[in-house]
């Protein structure tokens, strides 16, 4: 791409880039075989802010969020190119390790799916894995300090050898983010993370997300414009595999820029 | 509606598109108050004066009806982006509107009073300011049924005429004050229903800022024009006037 037309689409998506960012992506496009699922993509991701991606279904917003820690990897005719980085070390051509990279930035799903072991287990897995603690009182801390990050220590303290599958849907997701974040990862990646949970459960995500933004870059995934409305400061908008606008999300959510943003978040879309 | 394109949810056009037609009906009320108010005065005419103090009534009973179908849209549609502007936009006008109706409710008032003295010589500078002030709500409200923003920052501007004509209704009704003592009592009436339609200019401009931010999304930038002079004036009865800067 020349630098003419690379200036140009930065001036259509005129808050692209931000002044610290944690993730950098340009250029990126991703093809599924022969369809393409994100066109040029040029997006950062801010350090210790929420960004959070929007867009109808098949819009590549989820698409965007699994290239950046590597996920794609695992689909069978899924090709990534452009540029991604992290701290400005590019994801795919630096000889990076997917594992090491995957401990850096961590992932939470749509549906909670803790271990089928304890709860003490379920957090202590990925510190184990990655040797990350040399004994068991630091392993007893870590998990202690992860259950109480995510808001679960006081609801589980007493029942750590029960089975993680036995607590509720929203305990269960909080139990997947303490998991994540256990091996302090940097960036945290969620994949629409309450649309299986009640109101109160989400309010609870939400509450939580606002307080691991100040240790972590969160880059989440939603259906829900309210919820991106509520828990992030920047907010990007897919259309079609394209990056249609990104910026502050308050400025998004009153004044958008692009008819197409206007039209999906005020539901006029079609 | 300027928006044309329509939400997938169609009731929740038909809601927005109510809101809009509250604002258009109590602004063409608010508009004919102040014409028959005036006219109640300049014809003397103490039953008309009677029936827009009536009048008044409607225009706040839309006001309330406005608001209630604003706070449910907002609990039970959660607006964003360009409704949101056009309900928090109808919000504003509408109590803006229902000032502007408070203020020739009061010019109605006045003139019964000035309806029992000797006719006034300036009437017919009120009435001059009152068809300006008449245009200016009117165009106003043309500009919020076509989100036009151009048409807002005219009239915007217009507000400053508004001022200067006061001003120098001001300095009349003091010299008439100061001429014969006996006019003072119907001068004061004069004096405020001077002001409460200078007041009513005010308020179409407040309503322009409004029409300009749901035109844009963004805040009228710039001082707003200003040309009453009036709160700096002094006049001696020996004629030794001037201004005061403060």
């Amino acid at each position: 791409m020349s630098y003419a037309m690379d200036m140009q689409n930065y001036t259509t998506q005129s808050e692209t880039a931000t002044s610290e960012p944690k993730i950098t992506a340009r250029d990126v496009n991703v093809f599924y075989g022969a369809s393409q699922a994100l066109k040029s993509i040029q997006l950062d991701i801010g350090a210790n802010e929420v960004t959070s991606l929007i867009g109808p279904s098949g819009c590549g917003k989820s698409t965007f969020l699994r290239c950046l820690n590597r996920m794609n990897d695992v689909i069978e005719n899924c090709t990534v190119e452009g540029r991604i980085s992290l701290d400005g070390v590019d994801l795919y051509n630096s000889g990076l390790d997917p594992v090491l990279l995957r401990a850096r930035v961590g992932m939470v799903f749509q549906k909670p799916n803790p271990f089928p072991k304890s709860i003490f287990d379920n957090i202590a897995y990925g510190p184990r894995l990655h040797g990350t603690v040399s004994n068991k009182d630091e392993l007893d801390e870590r998990v202690e300090k992860s259950l109480r990050r995510a808001g679960l220590w006081e609801e589980v303290k007493d029942r750590l050898d029960k089975p993680g599958t036995g607590l509720s849907g929203g305990q269960q997701q909080r139990l997947c983010i303490a998991r994540a974040i256990a091996i302090n990862p940097e960036v945290i990646l969620m994949d629409e993370p309450c649309s299986a949970l009640d109101p109160i459960a989400t309010a609870k995500i939400e509450e939580l997300i606002d307080e691991l933004r100040e240790r972590f870059t969160i880059v989440i995934v939603t259906h829900s414009m309210q919820q991106a409305a509520r828990v992030s400061q920047r907010t990007a908008f897919f259309h079609l595999g394209e990056l249609v606008e990104v910026g502050e999300t308050d400025r998004l959510f009153t004044s958008p820029q692009d008819d197409r943003t206007q039209g999906y978040i005020t539901g006029r879309f079609g | 509606m300027p928006d044309t394109k329509d939400h997938i949810v169609s009731s929740f056009d038909k809601e927005l598109r109510t809101i809009h037609e509250i604002i258009i009906r109590m602004g063409g009320m608010a508009e004919n108050q102040l014409s028959d108010a005036v006219d109640a005065l300049v014809q003397r005419d103490s039953a008309k004066a009677e029936l827009v103090r009536k009048e008044d009534a409607k225009i706040d009973a839309l006001e309330e009806e406005l608001e209630a179908a604003v706070i449910q849209l907002i609990a039970l549609r959660q607006p964003v982006a360009n409704d949101l502007r056009a309900v928090i936009a109808a919000f504003k006008i509408s109590s803006d509107l229902e000032r502007i109706g408070d203020y020739a409710k009061n010019i109605a008032k006045r003139s019964i009073a000035i309806n029992q003295m000797p006719p006034q010589k300036s009437v017919t500078s009120i009435m001059r300011m009152s068809r300006l002030v008449q245009e200016i709500v009117k165009d106003t409200l043309d500009a919020f049924s076509n989100s036009d923003k151009d048409r807002a920052i005219d009239v915007w501007h217009r507000d400053e005429e508004v001022d200067e004509m006061y001003t120098s209704l001001f300095r009349e009704l003091l010299t008439y004050m100061m001429e014969d003592p006996r006019n003072i009592g119907a001068c004061t009436h004069m004096l405020f229903i001077a002001k409460n339609i200078e007041r009513m200019g005010d308020h179409a401009t407040n309503i322009a800022e409004t029409i300009y931010y749901l035109a844009t999304g963004e805040r009228l930038e710039g001082k707003r024009p200003k040309g009453d002079r009036t709160a700096f004036q002094i006049l001696t009865p020996d004629d030794g006037e001037g201004e005061v800067e403060i």
